[in-house]
């Protein structure tokens, strides 16, 4: 066996543990999932801030803030920070005119970066809950409440919400969709061993003490959202998961905007791993060191060496037919009429099964996170577009982002060095 | 409120004979089928070694008095068949003892064929004809890769061609005498042996083509003259 199919081996190996260990979580916690369809009552509802940061969100943020408005929640006890972030579309025209309303008040800021304004916010809450939204997503009327029954427990630091796609108009938001749905299973997972690594921009309340603790949002290479997470889960603060609080977000609608959004996430992932590569493999940080991380680490690898092997196999095969073209002419290289089917010629290698075994148990997950949101398994071509789509373009991102990630260590630092220079 | 994670060994344990469990029976799996894939050849190849066998005693037993029993009975359609299932092999279930030990086989096999083909159509006149065929596996030959394309392109379009083709680096004493008798040297392959002529390096389709032709119309007078020898 060659070096090659030796390392192979190891990436399939370790992808289908990572899908093994989710399914056997699954199994054994099962019974603890929470999801309520009818709406509920709270005890007592405390003060809750909700800061949406928005940059030329003009299309979106009137839909954004009705939603907000539609939570079923108390009005004196939710408090909403609208922050222009310096746009230069119309949104802060639009904000204006929720003005009006008690509870908003909104902000005009000079262009820093999301994490500027969700600092601004965070300087003026005065609520012991703060909550943030991004703009291009709208809350489920029942989201607030339901996240903050989690709060009951004294020892939960921030509660993250199940994302799903909104409205897929077209084959690429479909394959997201898929992924997102995948998603709310896998964060389930997560969130009962604790290893929960991103609390996200679309809904992911706090208590103010995580803020007063460990200090306001960082820039964290534009992915504050994993930044604040990883910097919890360096302190021990518990983060919860509740699948059943719904915020519906829009999703990149080209191949161009999906890819922008994922360089910034894998690039923000993989960055922030190196700034808290102190917590990996350390006991103390538990499946966060030892399942999140790394797992995280091995699909970027795994993905780059993939694609590496599908290319090689592509250039092969390209290869051989200018061979057979330049052997026995164009048109009898492509009128092969002696074609029939023959189980024999079946690839039957070992590779074959586990890749078998792999897509299934990602099938399985799809119709865990489906039952997990909609009460019922349901198979769909979503879950084909995502894998074909992913397959072919996501190695691209990945490549990208760890390349930048590489070479911005170098630049970063060049910069940071001119910068006391300059001083 | 804070509280440290108390790291559960067992469930990443579970977790990895469960995966190790997944990858094995995957082994055994692939394992199973390609026993089954050899053992078909194995079938295969005894069965046409029964039908060259059988082949031979008929024409043995009833000599050249009864040609249009004999003729029908010419092999080389699924001895390529059996090419292409052996070539598969070789590079997907890799060159393994067994697989080797097939090939062997399959190369005595193809001279069985060979010669009894050939017999049947000088004496019977059929219309055939022969193209030995001598590559390399043992190192790389890209000549021999294009030249085994053109043969296989030659063998679609003339269904009366026969192409035998032989590994150079065959452990088989009948092989190694095929090599001496058509004196083929490893530095000149890929090599075809076509009317008793040795070409080496790489046939384009046409150069073949015209010796296939030609070889049809060496057989034409003996035809006529048998033709005649009946009446």
């Amino acid at each position: 066996m060659s070096i090659f199919s030796g390392i192979i081996y190891i990436f399939t190996f370790l992808s289908l543990y990572v899908q093994v260990f989710f399914l056997v979580t699954f199994l054994e916690k099962r019974k603890n999932i929470l999801v309520r369809t009818d709406p509920i009552e709270l005890d007592e509802y405390p003060g809750v801030t909700i800061i949406v940061p928005c940059y030329n969100e003009s299309k979106t943020i009137t839909a954004t803030i009705d939603s907000l408005l539609n939570l079923d929640y108390p009005k004196d006890k939710l408090q909403l920070f609208i922050i222009d972030d310096g746009s230069k579309d119309n949104t802060w025209q639009l904000i204006q005119e929720f003005t009006n309303y008690e509870n908003i008040k909104v902000f005009h800021k000079e262009n820093g970066g999301k994490y500027t304004a969700l600092n601004f916010g965070l300087t003026k809450v005065e609520t012991p809950f703060i909550g943030c939204l991004d703009a291009d997503s709208f809350v489920d009327s029942e989201a607030l409440k339901r996240i903050m029954t989690y709060f009951g427990d004294k020892n939960t630091m921030a509660v993250a919400p199940s994302i799903i796609v909104d409205n897929p108009k077209n084959i690429l938001q479909g394959a997201q969709k898929a992924e997102y749905d995948m998603g709310v299973y896998n964060k389930k997972m997560l969130a009962f061993l604790g290893g929960i690594h991103v609390t996200p921009g679309p809904f992911s309340i706090f208590r103010k003490k995580v803020f007063d603790d460990l200090g306001p949002y960082r820039h964290a290479h534009n992915t504050e959202d994993q930044e604040i997470a990883l910097r919890m889960q360096e302190h021990h603060y518990k983060i919860e998961h509740c699948p059943d609080a719904y915020v519906y977000t829009v999703a990149p609608n080209t191949v161009k905007k999906l890819y922008r959004q994922r360089l910034r996430w894998i690039y923000g992932f993989i960055r922030n791993a190196i700034d808290y590569r102190r917590l990996i493999f350390k006991k103390e940080f538990g499946t966060l060191a030892f399942f999140t991380l790394p797992s995280g680490l091995i699909s970027v690898f795994s993905a780059v060496f993939l694609f590496m092997m599908i290319s090689y196999n592509l250039i092969n095969f390209i290869l051989h037919k200018i061979i057979q073209i330049s052997a026995v002419g164009f048109s009898n290289t492509f009128s092969s009429s002696g074609f029939s089917f023959d189980f024999f010629f079946f690839d039957t290698k070992t590779i074959v099964f586990i890749s078998i075994i792999l897509y299934t148990s990602i099938i399985i997950s799809l119709l865990i996170g489906r039952t997990m949101l909609e009460g019922k398994p349901r198979i769909s071509f979503d879950l084909f577009y995502f894998i074909i789509i992913y397959s072919v373009i996501a190695p691209f991102w990945i490549i990208k982002a760890l390349i930048n990630a590489i070479r911005s260590k170098e630049t970063s630092w060049t910069l940071e060095r001119e910068a006391k220079v300059a001083k | 409120m804070q509280q440290q994670p108390q790291l559960d060994w067992k469930r990443y344990l579970i977790v990895f004979f469960i995966t190790l469990g997944l990858f094995l029976t995957a082994v055994y799996v692939s394992n199973y089928f390609s026993d089954k894939k050899l053992s078909q050849l194995k079938n295969i190849q005894d069965t046409i070694s029964i039908d060259v066998l059988s082949s031979e005693t008929q024409y043995a037993l009833l000599s050249e008095l009864s040609c249009k029993n004999v003729s029908d009975s010419v092999l080389s359609s699924e001895l390529n068949d059996l090419g292409n299932k052996l070539e598969w092999s070789l590079q997907n279930l890799g060159a393994t003892d067994e697989v080797n030990y097939l090939k062997k086989y399959y190369s005595l096999l193809e001279i069985k064929d060979y010669l009894l083909a050939k017999k049947i159509s000088s004496t019977c006149g059929v219309k055939s004809a022969f193209i030995l065929y001598f590559y390399t596996t043992a190192q790389n030959c890209s000549e021999c890769e294009k030249q085994g394309l053109v043969l296989s392109s030659l063998r679609e379009k003339y269904p009366e061609l026969k192409v035998y083709s032989f590994d150079f680096s065959t452990d088989l004493s009948a092989v190694k005498a095929m090599l001496d008798i058509y004196k083929i040297q490893d530095t000149k392959l890929p090599a075809v042996v076509i009317n008793d002529e040795l070409l080496t390096s790489f046939q384009s389709v046409d150069a073949l083509e015209l010796r296939i032709k030609d070889s049809f119309k060496l057989q034409e007078p003996k035809t006529i003259k048998n033709t005649k020898a009946s009446k």
